[in-house]
């Protein structure tokens, strides 16, 4: 072979024992800190990912001012209790798709073989999926939730009271938790549709789209799926109605909103059953 | 003129080919226009039901109309920005694209057509037909008005292809093409008139909207279908059409002959 | 080397191991079967060619030695485990390398994604740094250990990719493709790299390649599939003998001369351009091309030369037809069992003679020219 070469190795250790073997979360750690190190470290390209992700939140919000110009109330909501609404399901969803978000890529990985690696390493293939990634972009649609969100709680008049904020922490929670479950409900279908990702995508944008707005105005079936099936009437819209206890649509009593945290598990139930179908039928194994 | 005619439209039936592999793309497709149609009907119909009288121009089936069209018209339109041309520039395969005996511009439209007019039957069509039957929506009055429609969503099609290569275009000039596209894609789709009606947007926004091309891709054609702007109104809306196709379609041949010294003087 | 007396630590073993898919044709479901009744055993320390035409049921073979597929039916065993069961545990004990399916991390330099897999795999720090620095000796990857992937040159990025997936000091090594597209350099050096791991360390090698030049310096035995069936398996020399292990010459000559026949254990198959260019097989068991070549000089000028190696492809048909000559000629009298017994003691035994549950019938019996 050529001459030797020296070897200039810059590895990182963890820590003064050298011969301890690392803890279970760190395989994921250490992707994950590499992650964000390689988003940050691409200045422009970063900048231009945080605008463009900024402008999409603004131009969803644009919409709903455009809808409430002019009108005081819709659905039952006035602009400034809709506000509470949007913010609320937003900042979840965003949350949710800054740690799940590339569940999405699933399609691409399977397109392009590369998901048979995750196959070979000793840990969940789902879990290192979510772990593969992590979209610090989307940090810049949650910070235009969150602006929704606090301009609706000083205009909508909510009452400074444990039960407001209890609610707000409540919908925060599980609207993420919900939402990361609609990601990987949809990761696990795509097993099944590679080429069909619209359609899963379709109740997960579309369950978001759903998630901002009053239920009220939809028609019998869609409220069963959004409001049921598909739970995320609890990411914003029920804890809005709780919080201001203002009049509920049929089947779907404003207490419910206590009741986030079983729609959350019904989700994840769902979303884990729909993931462990779809990688069973990946790996031939059947559904 | 037959014979280049015969090559215009073995590149549009291409461009369908291409598309017509991806069936289950086309039903994902359709399942999220449903989706989000019926989510869209819901706040829209409750939009003209609050505003008591019908707003601008809009009853509950205009508005049904609206939804069930713009939703059915998304396979058509390319609101994403992304192109195929964008890729070959950046990778400089587009140097091959020149030596060819047809304008790069010319096959990259049509190509870009002829994927829209395919999509237009298993998208299209089942979007509007499945809307409408469920809950009903306005049509057009007469042939007239069927043909009108047919044209203007045709030239709708066209638009968006001519103007979507401007994005590709602009790769002669630039490294990077995504900021261009990601900004196409985030501004196109609302100024198109694709999350509110036009109408219903305040008149700064209305006249940003309409001093763009985007309009002339998903709201003028929904429109002269639905009939919300009908006679001769609906005849200027087409004839706005052909002047944003003739006008994106000038800029993108000037800038495709501006490419191409470019590239000829750098090499590529 | 031994094939089959090492049940007990077998690194791979499978039986009958079948995968069949459905495809839609047209209104019908056809089922095909990717790989068919499989039985091999691999033992520790085994270097083995796997080789067979596009489609033949490599990849597929080794999904489910892996666990990534689950087989239709038949057995698998892999380091012991059951690879779908027990797939975590294994992955501890098995690199992979896809030529294509890349495990780096494509915007990070090398080293960055070999500190991420010395996580991913929980190696001590020590033990990661001990092992990263072996590999960048052994793989000469100093010069673009802080590249970044994606600006690395594919030779550059193969070895990153083999050493990936060594960095756990895996049992089984198996590598898909893994000279495919590399320059000579290239190749040369990774089958050296190969070799020296496995002497070292005793791991064992499972590599499907299209060339023959890799099985040739790698693997003592090989096995050949051929739509799903084990075709072959045995040593290398033995598949020769089967195949007749002809290499062509390719010799440009300085003036058109008519065909170069009647040289010594040599075939004359074209000329081309009036006899300037001249296609000779050599047959490697009998003579050397040098030699051949000497005897070509004596006649005429040689302007240049080129020497082709066998294609796989062409490998795979002629063991396919040499064992449906085979099966023909076993209708009579004496079985063709006899003589692959004979041949499995000296461990070059064909897949369908070693005693396997697919006895005699070869897998090409009766089916030929179909």
């Amino acid at each position: 072979m050529a001459e030797p070469t020296q070897p200039v190795i810059a590895i990182r250790t963890g820590g003064s024992e050298d011969s301890v073997r690392p803890g279970r979360f760190a395989p994921y750690r250490a992707v994950l800190a590499s992650r964000a190190r390689a988003q940050r470290s691409y200045r422009a390209s970063f900048r231009l990912d945080l605008v463009s992700s900024a402008l999409v939140a603004v131009v969803e919000l644009a919409e709903v001012l455009v809808l409430y110009r002019s009108v005081s109330a819709l659905g039952g909501l006035s602009l400034a209790q809709v506000l509470l609404v949007f913010g609320l399901a937003d900042v979840g969803f965003s949350l949710a798709s800054l740690g799940f978000g590339h569940v999405d890529d699933l399609p691409e990985h399977l397109r392009r073989g590369t998901i048979d690696v995750f196959y070979l390493r000793p840990q969940p293939v789902l879990a290192q999926l979510v772990t593969s990634d992590i979209n610090l972009r989307r940090l810049a649609r949650a910070a235009v939730g969150l602006a929704a969100l606090v301009v609706g709680l000083i205009v909508a008049g909510v009452p400074a009271t444990w039960r407001s904020a209890a609610l707000v922490l409540l919908a925060v929670v599980c609207g993420t938790t919900i939402s990361s479950a609609l990601y990987v409900a949809a990761g696990g279908l795509q097993f099944l549709v590679i080429d069909g990702a619209e359609m899963t995508n379709s109740f997960v944008y579309g369950g978001r789209y759903a998630a901002t707005q009053p239920a009220t105005v939809w028609v019998a079936p869609v409220r069963a799926i959004f409001g049921y099936l598909v739970p995320v009437t609890f990411c914003g819209y029920l804890p809005v109605l709780a919080m201001l206890r203002l009049p509920a649509p049929g089947w779907l009593p404003a207490w419910l909103a206590w009741c986030a945290p079983l729609a959350a598990v019904w989700a994840w139930g769902l979303a884990l059953a729909c993931w462990r179908w779809g990688s069973r039928r990946y790996q031939g194994a059947g559904g | 003129m037959r014979a280049r005619a015969r090559v215009w439209w073995r590149l549009v039936v291409a461009g369908m080919r291409e598309s017509a592999t991806y069936r289950l793309a086309m039903l994902g497709g359709l399942v999220a226009n449903l989706t989000f149609g019926f989510l869209k009907y819901g706040i829209l119909t409750a939009r003209v039901h609050a505003g008591g009288a019908p707003v601008v121009g809009y009853s509950v089936a205009v508005m049904s109309a609206y939804v069930w069209l713009s939703q059915g018209m998304l396979g058509s339109i390319n609101l994403f920005g992304r192109t195929a041309l964008a890729q070959r520039i950046s990778s400089g395969d587009v140097a091959v694209d020149f030596l060819r005996p047809l304008s790069v511009q010319t096959s990259a439209c049509l190509r870009e057509i002829g994927r829209g007019l395919l999509a237009l039957a298993p998208r299209g069509l089942p979007s509007v037909a499945i809307g409408a039957g469920l809950v009903g929506m306005a049509l057009p009055y007469g042939v007239a008005g069927y043909l009108l429609g047919a044209l203007s969503l045709l030239l709708a099609i066209a638009v968006s292809a001519t103007t979507v290569y401007l994005v590709g275009v602009s790769g002669f000039w630039l490294v990077e093409t995504r900021g261009v596209q990601v900004f196409y894609m985030v501004v196109s789709g609302f100024l198109a008139g694709l999350f509110v009606p036009i109408a219903l947007m305040p008149a700064w926004l209305q006249v940003t909207a309409y001093a763009t091309p985007f309009p002339a891709m998903l709201m003028m054609p929904v429109d002269v279908v639905s009939g919300r702007v009908g006679g001769l109104a609906a005849l200027g809306l087409v004839m706005a059409q052909v002047g944003w196709l003739l006008l994106t379609a000038a800029l993108g041949s000037r800038l495709t002959a501006a490419g191409r010294r470019r590239l000829e003087v750098q090499g590529g | 080397m031994s094939t089959g007396s090492t049940v007990g630590d077998a690194v791979i073993r499978t039986e009958g191991l079948t995968r069949q898919f459905t495809r839609r044709e047209g209104l019908r479901k056809v089922r095909l079967s990717a790989v068919d009744g499989l039985t091999v055993t691999v033992g520790p320390g085994e270097a083995v060619g796997y080789i067979g035409a596009n489609g033949a049921g490599k990849s597929t073979t080794i999904k489910m030695l892996v666990g990534i597929l689950l087989p239709t039916s038949g057995q698998v065993r892999t380091c012991g485990l059951e690879p779908m069961a027990e797939r975590v545990r294994l992955s501890r004990q098995v690199g992979v390398v896809f030529g294509q399916r890349s495990q780096l991390w494509w915007d990070l330099p090398v080293a960055e994604s070999f500190s991420i897999l010395g996580a991913v795999h929980r190696l001590s720090p020590h033990d990661e740094r001990a092992r990263t620095v072996e590999l960048v000796e052994q793989l000469e990857m100093g010069p673009f250990l802080s590249t970044p992937v994606r600006q690395l040159s594919l030779g550059q990025r193969m070895r990153a990719e083999v050493a990936a997936a060594l960095l756990h000091r895996p049992r089984l090594v198996i590598l898909d493709e893994p000279t495919i597209g590399l320059d000579v350099v290239s190749k040369q050096r990774l089958r050296e790299f190969l070799r020296a791991e496995r002497t070292q360390h005793g791991t064992t090698l499972l590599l499907t390649t299209h060339d023959m030049g890799d099985v040739a310096r790698l693997c003592p035995r090989v096995l050949v599939i051929d739509r799903g069936r084990l075709a072959y398996d045995g040593a290398l020399d033995g598949l020769s003998r089967v195949v007749g292990a002809r290499r062509v010459l390719v010799v440009d000559l300085d003036e058109p001369v008519e065909d170069l026949t009647g040289i010594a254990h040599t075939e004359h198959l074209a000329s081309e351009a009036g006899g300037l260019r001249q296609r000779i097989a050599v047959d490697s068991e009998a003579t050397t091309v040098p030699e051949v070549l000497a005897a070509v000089s004596a006649r005429v000028g040689v302007r240049d030369l080129a020497v082709e190696e066998p294609d796989i492809e062409d490998v795979v048909r002629r063991v396919y037809l040499a064992q449906a000559g085979e099966g023909q000629r076993s209708v009579g009298p004496a079985p063709g069992g006899a003589s692959g017994g004979a041949s499995g003691a000296s461990g070059g035994a064909r897949g369908g003679a070693s005693g396997g549950p697919r006895g005699t019938a070869g897998p090409a019996s009766g089916t030929l020219g179909s």
